[in-house]
């Protein structure tokens, strides 16, 4: 009886796109890491142009890649916490083909210079509807497959799933709301100082439910079984929780530090993002300390080193986002390429590796396989941990660096260098990044190759659906 | 300032502020008092082997929690934030910005004011004033003029020795302080359509000495005295006066091959350089005057030294 299976077409679909997309996104970011090496590289060719393919590389590795390996593990987690098929499993195989289209649409779209220029969120307003139209399902869905679980409990990373699809709606449908002029032209409802706030009311949030809240929930499923142990705190989980998404939606201001924005709200913005540290810290508490009394087996397992090892990265860049909303420290750090180097902190040592992690551990069991080769995960998360390391360290120099260059006066009061001085002295730095960002890809390959010798031939298995362990 | 169009406003941003703070701190105590080291998990089990442990908050994670929740109380008490409450300092970044201003002002200001005392001539030949003045250029003029000045299509080189609008010293400084608008109207219809262009777009090629179609050119010349001597001159060597180019000497700020010529003539040119004035102050200006004519014929020095 089918019925008595979980329903995985979807999370196998999803899982391999997050691995094709990785690919196609890890490689147009090193494509426009080398075009600020040697912008020869943009061949004078207008849709080969950074302008043009930057977003291109936002867009699929954060919507592409992360989106794809969210709902995978949500579908996947969901299920498997809740013991009970995916609510209307015809419905999440239209998010499936409705969110892969929406990607090959912005695909197409980006390079032709179709934008709404809103960072995060460039796809123009038909792409944006298809969007919501999609996003609804999958709440329909999810929350559809929570409703009809055989537990009493809501198991804790769909708290985080839950939280992130609700939130990313609310903010798509706010910050993208806009007024057509063309099939392919729509401009923003709001305008000014406010349109700004609403941008990075978003874009943090952005990174705060969809790049935060919805992998938390992948970490609290994926740590815990693959080190097999239990949570390390179940209050922790809770507190941490509400604190992390109520202070969230406040941090956005501290991206209009020091612009036309009301002093109030650069305020608020840089209190509530100080204030996030600890409910941040506490999601890698509970990651790293879930590991107490099993710390052995990080020398055996990649899978969990790569788990792990991402929670570390999320606890770093958590207390350097907070550092850096101080208002002292942005005033340094805004605009430069510390920025981009914190972020990356965030994008590749948090989302990727963790995504990397539960994908490890997920394919090979929605095909009955074991790994192809624990060897090569060794070899994918050492040489991705070293490009993660060249990243993140020579955006640090080169941004500090920046931010002193252009706040260096001389003794009558002129500015020490021009900004193209500043532009030359980053040089060596963006070749080191473009190494790192080609090692962090190269991993990537190797993570293909891996997962291809896993699943070649292999039939996708039937999960009967295990009867709940105790009755609550 | 609060930027609030009514009382209402500051309400909706200060009650939730305080109440979620505090909401935070009842809550965090509320889940405190419970949990144990022991071992023991909340009994809940999902997907097979799925626990939770039931420890405590660890203790430093609370304390770490409190401590940034006290420094955001005390730092919305200082500084704006709850709405139009002004903070205890009284502290706003427009005071601040103006306080920097002032003091940046107070220090450099006398370097300043000295070199304005002086003759622009007098300024060219310092080195030191040189030297600032150069730094000046690259941040606010370079942008369009060029790091090395010589400009662009559409932006003039400053290093040669054509100067559309006057290139000593005092005609410089003009310049800079209240800029420059340049028209050049479209004469497509006055001449009578592309071929009336073609025609006088060959007598400019002549004028500065190029190769040029004789016929057409005959034609164009016929034209000169009626549509362009009023601007150009009899002589075709421009006029300072009103920023009419000399078109004898083969320099061409809007690209001087044949088909940017027709485009000139047949579609006109704008050209703006924006006033100074305000925004660097006459003392800058000044400097950056002098600099700019000590460039003047000069095609190679550019100190690489900082």
């Amino acid at each position: 009886m089918a019925n008595d299976n979980y329903s995985m077409g979807v999370v196998r679909a999803f899982s391999l796109m997050t691995l094709v997309w990785g690919v196609v996104g890890m490689l147009v970011g090193v494509i426009i890491a080398a075009q600020l090496a040697w912008p020869v590289l943009n061949f004078d060719v207008p849709y080969l142009t950074y302008s043009r393919l930057r977003p291109l590389h936002t867009n699929a590795v954060i919507f592409a890649f992360g989106g794809s390996a969210l709902f995978a593990t949500s579908y996947y987690v969901a299920q498997r916490t809740c013991h009970t098929r995916l609510f209307a499993p015809g419905l999440a195989w239209f998010t499936f083909w409705g969110w892969t289209a929406i990607i090959v649409s912005a695909a197409i779209t980006l390079p032709l210079g179709i934008t709404s220029s809103k960072e995060y969120a460039e796809l123009e307003w038909p792409i944006d509807i298809a969007i919501t139209v999609v996003w609804v399902s999958y709440a329909i869905v999810f929350f559809g497959t929570l409703a009809k679980r055989r537990v009493d409990h809501i198991y804790v990373a769909n708290w985080f799933y839950g939280a992130f699809i609700i939130a990313v709606a609310m903010l798509h449908v706010v910050n993208s709301a806009a007024i057509p002029v063309s099939m392919w032209k729509s401009y923003s409802v709001f305008a000014g100082v406010q349109d700004a706030m609403v941008q990075w009311w978003y874009g943090h949030n952005a990174v705060g439910f969809f790049l935060t809240a919805g992998f938390l929930g992948m970490m609290y499923y994926f740590v815990p079984k693959q080190a097999n142990r239990p949570v390390y705190s179940y209050r922790l989980s809770i507190v941490h929780f509400w604190a992390l998404v109520f202070t969230y939606i406040w941090a956005g201001p501290h991206h209009l530090h020091y612009t036309a924005l009301p002093d109030w709200a650069q305020s608020l913005g840089m209190v509530m993002s100080l204030i996030l540290l600890a409910p941040s810290w506490g999601g890698m508490i509970n990651g790293i300390m879930t590991l107490s009394g099993a710390w052995e087996k990080l020398r055996t397992d990649p899978v969990l080193r790569f788990l792990i090892v991402s929670v570390s990265f999320y606890g770093m860049s958590t207390f350097e986002g907070p550092m850096m909303s101080i208002k002292t420290v942005n005033a340094l750090s805004h605009y430069t390429d510390w920025t981009i180097g914190h972020v990356h902190s965030g994008a590749l040592g948090w989302v990727a590796l963790i995504s990397m992690g539960a994908m490890y551990y997920l394919i090979p069991r929605l095909y009955g396989r074991e790994l192809h080769s624990t060897k090569l995960v060794e070899v994918h998360f050492w040489i991705a941990t070293i490009g993660i390391v060249l990243y993140i360290t020579s955006m640090w120099v080169a941004g500090i660096m920046q931010g002193l260059m252009w706040r260096a006066v001389n003794t009558d009061g002129t500015l020490t260098y021009s900004f193209v001085e500043s532009v030359q002295a980053m040089h060596p730095y963006y070749i080191i990044r473009f190494a790192g960002g080609a090692l962090f890809l190269t991993g990537m390959l190797v993570m293909c190759l891996n997962i291809y010798r896993t699943i070649a031939g292999a039939r996708p298995v039937v999960q009967p659906i295990p009867q709940p362990s105790m009755a609550h | 300032m609060s930027d609030f169009v009514s009382g209402y406003w500051s309400w909706f941003i200060t009650v939730p502020t305080v109440a979620g703070i505090v909401w935070l701190l009842f809550f965090t105590r509320s889940q405190s008092k419970s949990g144990s080291t022991d071992g023991e998990t909340t009994g809940h089990v999902w997907d097979e082997d799925l626990q939770e442990y039931n420890n405590p908050l660890p203790l430093w994670w609370r304390n770490l929690f409190y401590l940034t929740i006290a420094f955001g109380v005390v730092y919305l008490a200082l500084y704006p934030g709850l709405g139009s409450f002004p903070g205890l300092l009284g502290w706003t970044s427009k005071g601040e910005y103006e306080d920097e201003v002032r003091a940046a002002d107070a220090q450099f200001g006398p370097i300043y004011a000295d070199f304005l005392q002086q003759d622009l001539e007098k300024v060219a030949a310092n080195k030191d004033a040189l030297r600032i003045g150069e730094r000046l250029f690259v941040n606010y003029c370079a942008s369009c003029h060029g790091s090395d000045a010589r400009g662009s299509r559409g932006f003039p080189n400053l290093r040669d020795t054509e100067w559309m609008y006057g290139g000593d010293p005092k005609a410089i400084e003009t310049t800079i302080l209240n800029g420059r608008q340049g028209v050049m109207p479209a004469w497509e219809i006055p001449l009578g359509g592309q071929d009336g262009v073609n025609a006088m777009a060959e007598y400019v090629l002549q004028l500065s000495g190029r190769e040029y179609d004789a016929q057409l050119a005959a034609i164009g010349k016929e034209k000169y005295p009626q549509l362009c001597i009023g601007c150009h001159g009899p002589e075709a060597k421009g006029n300072p006066a009103i920023g009419a180019p000399d078109l004898t000497n083969n320099i061409w700020l809007h690209g001087g091959s044949r088909q940017s010529i027709r485009e000139t003539i047949g579609a006109g040119r704008m050209g703006r350089m924006p006033a100074h004035k305000d925004f660097l102050g006459e003392a800058k200006v000044h400097l950056l005057a002098a600099y700019v004519a000590s460039l003047t014929g000069d095609y190679e020095t550019f100190s690489d030294e900082r």
